[in-house]
Parts: C-alpha cells; sequence; structure tokens
C-alpha cells in the first residue's frame, strides 16, 4: 500500500463519512430507512459542478449543494407524511427522479472540474499536494461532526431523537413528529449533498451515475462503526460512522493491493466485503476466544 | 536524425539516473502501464484487450519488458477516484483510463504522470484536452467519436460526382447538433455542400427526407437517436427517390443504408496501445496528438445499392464485411 493510495483512502473515506453521517441521522436516529441519498449524493456533486463551471465560487457551490440536498430530503418527507407513502418508498421515488433532474441540472450527463477553482486549494497550498485534500475534508467532516453533535444536544435535536425512539411517546410529550421527520430528511440528505459536491471538486468531476450504492457504502459505514467503536453516545457515534466509512475505503485499497495473491481485477469487490467482513467479525470471535478460555481455565482450577 | 536519437538516448539515461536513488530496487524492474477502467463490459474489455494486444505487437511483453496492471472501478466512482490515487502512488511510466469517469479521475490524481484516454467520446467536454487535435502536457489518447471523416471519405468514393449531401437529425440531440457541425467541416473538405433536414420526432422524419431528398444527392445519417429509430422510414424514401442513403452506424446497413463506416472498440484499444508505446519509448504525451477512433469496420448492403441503379466501386466491395 503506498501513500498515496493510502491517503486516497482516506480522502474518500473521509468523504463517505460525511455520507455516513447523514445515514446514521436518518436510518438510526430518526428510525427512517431513507434511500434519497443515491440521489441526493450526485445532485450535490451536480449542482457544485454547474455553479463552478457557471463561474460561481468553490463555497457558494458547496452552500447551494447542501440546500438542493435539503430540498431533496424535504420532498421525500413531504411525500411520507402529506400522503403517507411508505418511507421506503417514497425515498425509492425521490432517487429515481433525481437521476433525471440532475441531468437536467448538469446539462450532459458529465461535467468535467479538472482544473477550476476547488474548496480544496487553500489546504492545498498549506499542505503541500500530497496531503491537502484530506486535510480540506478532515476540516470539513469535522465542522459537520461539531454542528450535528451540538445540535442532537439541543431541544430541537433532542425532540427529533424521540421522535425516532418513541413517535407515539414524543407526540404526547407536544413533540410535533411531522416537522421532526421533515427537519431530520432535509438535514440528512442536505449532509449527503454537501459530500457530493466535495467528492466532484476534489476528485474532478462530476457523474450522473455516481450515486449508485451510496445508500449501501454509507450503511456499510455506520454498522463498521458501531462494531468497532461501540457506544451510546451520539457524538462517539457519528465519530465511529466516519472512521468506519475511513476504514471501509482502507479494504478497497488494500482489496485493489491484493493483486500478487492470484486475484484478478473483477474479485475486488469480493475482497472488499471478505475484509469488511472479517472486522466485522473479529470482536465477536475474539470475545467467544476469550471467554471459552476463561471457562477452560476455570475448568482447570476445578478440581 | 541520428544526433537527435543520441540526444533522446542521453536524456533517458539521465532521467534513469535520476530516478534511481530513489527507487534502488525497481531499478530493474521493467516499466509500468497501469490500466483502469469504469466497469468490465464487452466494449470496454474489447479496448483493454485491444491495448495489451497493441503494446504485445510494438514488443512490450507483459512481465518481461513491461508489467500491466489493470484495475475496474466495478462501477463506482468513488472507487475510480481511490484507483486514481493508488496509480499515482505506484507512478507508472504510462496510465491508461479507459471511459470518461475512469480518464478524468485520472486526470484529477495523478498530474504527473503521462495519461492516455480510449474510449472517451469527447475529451474536450471532458475537460481532458483543450481542443480537438491538442493533447495537454500529460494528456493523450483515443476518442470513440463517431469516425466522419471515414465516413465522407467512404461517400466521396462511391459517389465521386456527387455535390450536395443531405443530413438529418434532431436539433434537441446535443450529441447530434455536435456532430453536424463537425460534419459541415469534414465535408467541406471533400467538395460537398451540407444541407440540413431538422427533425424532432420519429414521425416527422420520413417527410424531412423528402424534403432533403429533392435537394440532395445523397443522405446521411447521422448516429442520431430520433433518426436511427426511423431509419427504415428514411431509407423507403431513398428507395423512391432512387437516391443513396449512408449511415454513421453499421447495424443501420441491414435496414436499407447502402453503406456505413463504423469503428470497433478492439481498434481504439490499439490506437490507444500504440500512443502508450510512444509515451514508453520516451516521447512527451504533449508531443503526441489525440486521435478519433478508425473507421475499420465497412459494411455495404449491395441489394439495397442494386435497388436504386448504383454500383459499388470494386475497392469498397474488396474491404467491405460482407451483410
Amino acid at each position: 500500500l503506498s501513500l498515496l493510495a493510502a491517503i486516497g483512502a482516506l480522502e474518500t473515506g473521509l468523504i463517505f463519512g460525511l455520507v455516513a453521517m447523514g445515514v446514521y441521522l436518518t436510518f438510526r436516529v430518526l428510525d427512517f430507512p431513507d434511500l434519497t441519498v443515491d440521489g441526493s449524493f450526485p445532485l450535490g456533486a451536480a449542482v457544485a459542478a454547474a455553479l463552478i463551471v457557471g463561474g460561481h465560487g468553490p463555497f457558494s457551490a458547496l452552500i447551494m449543494a447542501t440546500a438542493a440536498g435539503a430540498l431533496a430530503g424535504l420532498f421525500t418527507a413531504w411525500l411520507n407524511q402529506r400522503f403517507q407513502i411508505l418511507h421506503l418508498l417514497a425515498s425509492i421515488l425521490t432517487m429515481i427522479a433525481l437521476f433525471s433532474i440532475n441531468v437536467r441540472i448538469m446539462g450532459k450527463p458529465n461535467i468535467a472540474l479538472i482544473d477550476t477553482p476547488s474548496v480544496a486549494d487553500p489546504f492545498l497550498a498549506m499542505a503541500g499536494p500530497d496531503w491537502g485534500k484530506s486535510l480540506a475534508l478532515a476540516v470539513a467532516a469535522a465542522l459537520i461532526w461539531a454542528l450535528l453533535a451540538r445540535f442532537l444536544a439541543s431541544d430541537l435535536g433532542l425532540a427529533l431523537r424521540a421522535t425516532g425512539t418513541n413517535a407515539r411517546m414524543a407526540r404526547a410529550q407536544g413533540v410535533d413528529t411531522r416537522l421532526m421527520t421533515y427537519a431530520g430528511l432535509a438535514l440528512s440528505n442536505g449532509i449527503v449533498a454537501l459530500a457530493g459536491g466535495l467528492f466532484a471538486q476534489v476528485s474532478g468531476f462530476a457523474d450522473v451515475t455516481q450515486g449508485t450504492g451510496t445508500i449501501v457504502v454509507g450503511l456499510a459505514a455506520v454498522i463498521l462503526g458501531e462494531t468497532l467503536l461501540p457506544s451510546r453516545r451520539l457524538w462517539l457515534a457519528l465519530i465511529a460512522a466516519v472512521a468506519g466509512s475511513v476504514l471501509y475505503r482502507f479494504a478497497v485499497a488494500l482489496a485493489l493491493d491484493s493483486d500478487g495473491l492470484g486475484l484478478q481485477s473483477s474479485d475486488l469487490s469480493l475482497v472488499t466485503a471478505a475484509i469488511v467482513a472479517l472486522a466485522l467479525m473479529a470482536p465477536r470471535l475474539r470475545a467467544e476466544w476469550r471467554a471459552k478460555r476463561q471457562s477452560q481455565a476455570n475448568g482447570a482450577k476445578a478440581p | 536524425m541520428r544526433f537527435s536519437l543520441i540526444l533522446k538516448v542521453f536524456f533517458a539515461s539521465l532521467a534513469g539516473f535520476a530516478a534511481g536513488p530513489g527507487q534502488a530496487q525497481s531499478g530493474a524492474k521493467p516499466p509500468l502501464v497501469a490500466i483502469t477502467a469504469i466497469v468490465e463490459h464487452p466494449a470496454l474489455d474489447a479496448v483493454r484487450a485491444g491495448i495489451t494486444a497493441e503494446l504485445a505487437a510494438q514488443g512490450y511483453k507483459q512481465g518481461e519488458s513491461v508489467r500491466i496492471t489493470f484495475e475496474s472501478a466495478q462501477g463506482s466512482t468513488a472507487t475510480a477516484a481511490q484507483i486514481a490515487r493508488k496509480i499515482a502512488g505506484d507512478a507508472p511510466a504510462v496510465a491508461v483510463g479507459i471511459s470518461t469517469p475512469s480518464a478524468q479521475a485520472l486526470a484529477a490524481a495523478a498530474k504527473q504522470v503521462p495519461l492516455v484516454y480510449a474510449a472517451v467520446t469527447d475529451p474536450v467536454a471532458a475537460g481532458l484536452i483543450p481542443a480537438a487535435g491538442t493533447p495537454k502536457e500529460k494528456i493523450t489518447g483515443v476518442s470513440d467519436m463517431s469516425p466522419l471523416g471515414d465516413q465522407v471519405a467512404l461517400i466521396r468514393e462511391i459517389l465521386p460526382g456527387a455535390k450536395k449531401l443531405g443530413v438529418l437529425f434532431n436539433p434537441g440531440e446535443a450529441n447530434s447538433v455536435a456532430l453536424v457541425a463537425a460534419l459541415k467541416t469534414v465535408a467541406a473538405k471533400a467538395g460537398f455542400e451540407v444541407i440540413e433536414g431538422p427533425a424532432t420526432k420519429t414521425a416527422d422524419v420520413q417527410q424531412a427526407a423528402r424534403s432533403v431528398l429533392s435537394k440532395a444527392d445523397a443522405i446521411y445519417v447521422p448516429t442520431d437517436n430520433t433518426v436511427v429509430s426511423a431509419f427504415e422510414a428514411v431509407a423507403a424514401a431513398g428507395r423512391q427517390a432512387r437516391k443513396p442513403v449512408f449511415a454513421g452506424d453499421t447495424a443501420s446497413v441491414a435496414k436499407g443504408a447502402v453503406a456505413a463506416v463504423g469503428f470497433d472498440y478492439d481498434t481504439v484499444g490499439r490506437q490507444a496501445g500504440a500512443l502508450a508505446a510512444r509515451i514508453l519509448k520516451g516521447e512527451a504525451p504533449g508531443a503526441i496528438p489525440p486521435e478519433d477512433a478508425r473507421g475499420t469496420d465497412l459494411k455495404v448492403n449491395p441489394a439495397a445499392a442494386a435497388a436504386i441503379g448504383l454500383s459499388l466501386p470494386a475497392q469498397v466491395l474488396a474491404r467491405a464485411k460482407a451483410l
């Protein structure tokens, strides 16, 4: 694993760490399985790319991308809350529609951002071409983490968490659970679209197909983080989600590097899955192994 | 000539020494060619096979005089970005990006690595090169744009006396508008005046064909989704007016086009492989003009030609793959 490959894994991991925090918010906090992210991730990329090519600054492009993602989340929440469409189906509908909308926004299926200004530029000047992008993305992830952790500890955040834990109880306490669903989905998809906008700027292109599998990678990161860093504290759980995402990307990087073992390029997904599965099994296997040894030791002591 | 060769060898060995201390162990290793594609599918796999075949034909045998690696992003652009970073870290002699996203990811992440793109339809819009036919400092490659030059040359070969060439297309398709604009330049060089026949939906195609045929000597149908969907209507209008219809895709020959020349992805790969070999031999990518796919796949329909009383030249028939 070369240094640049490791840095690349860190960069992609941090971007999808943002996605993982968004996914954590809907799946875990709000208990709303939201597949909109497969559409809002490329939506953020599309909006950011179209604005930058149109002459807007990279920072304002990111803000608009976040706003567009929040709108997509609001639409899913509207379908679900106003018309009682099942949450999964409501989010799938938004996700499908966003494919066409993303092509409309870009005017074509792909926009190049190779020599355009990006939010990473000041960091590249500061930390050099190798680490600059990672630094920019780490700052973005830390910022979103801090804001999100602060928000979830506020009154509004507590109401959001209550909605996810027990909606009927929350309503009895005077929480407007409909409003909370709107807020949660807007926030989650806004963060995911921000990640999409960052991906476009850092990777040099926005492509309509880039949303495929976003939810799977986001969920994998959340679960990987929960297994390796189990915690009941929300702020720690969010960090765990980001860590899970970075770890997932290191698994991909290791899989990419494994061509010496008689594997071929098409085995990439299998090897990635195997590495992640091993990481998930490890804590349990270790606990079982320890328990076994303990009981053996006890057995030896007994007459 | 001799002198420039000596200079080249001198500079190559100098570069070798400069790189020497940093990678003392890898000094003996053959140069690395890192190929990556966004996904495995028949067209992209054919490009990859063509690259390896051409490199082998030029004396770069896998494992002996060159190391060729291949990574597929398996459909994920995030993985494509990560592969690009890995390739930047491996610092190959040449990186080859097959498909637009893979080439763009390499262009953004591996700025110091010589890059050959392949099977990118519009490399200028993809931000890879500044203008058609002009390489970037580290980037050159082969597009899979319709080989208009070869197609117009074919029409000229079959109709040496024709002056006006009609083109049917949907002005709502961005791709077709670009193709027609390019066609005008290419056709003018071959002595054709282009007569445009716009059709915004398949129902309008036959009428547009009749209108164009009343003014033009032949019709050319580019790879336009609207017109190609109604190709039978164009062919019927051509038979009625006893004027030939040419196509931009070989699949339309069976539907009544007189002839078409297309490209196959193996050839695109071979062209890209040849560019990679030139870079391996020491040429700078910035000095190698980017290419379009070569039209090598010629198909003719002698029955359609006979129906309008047109006889195809013997040398065209000799080159053609039978319908």
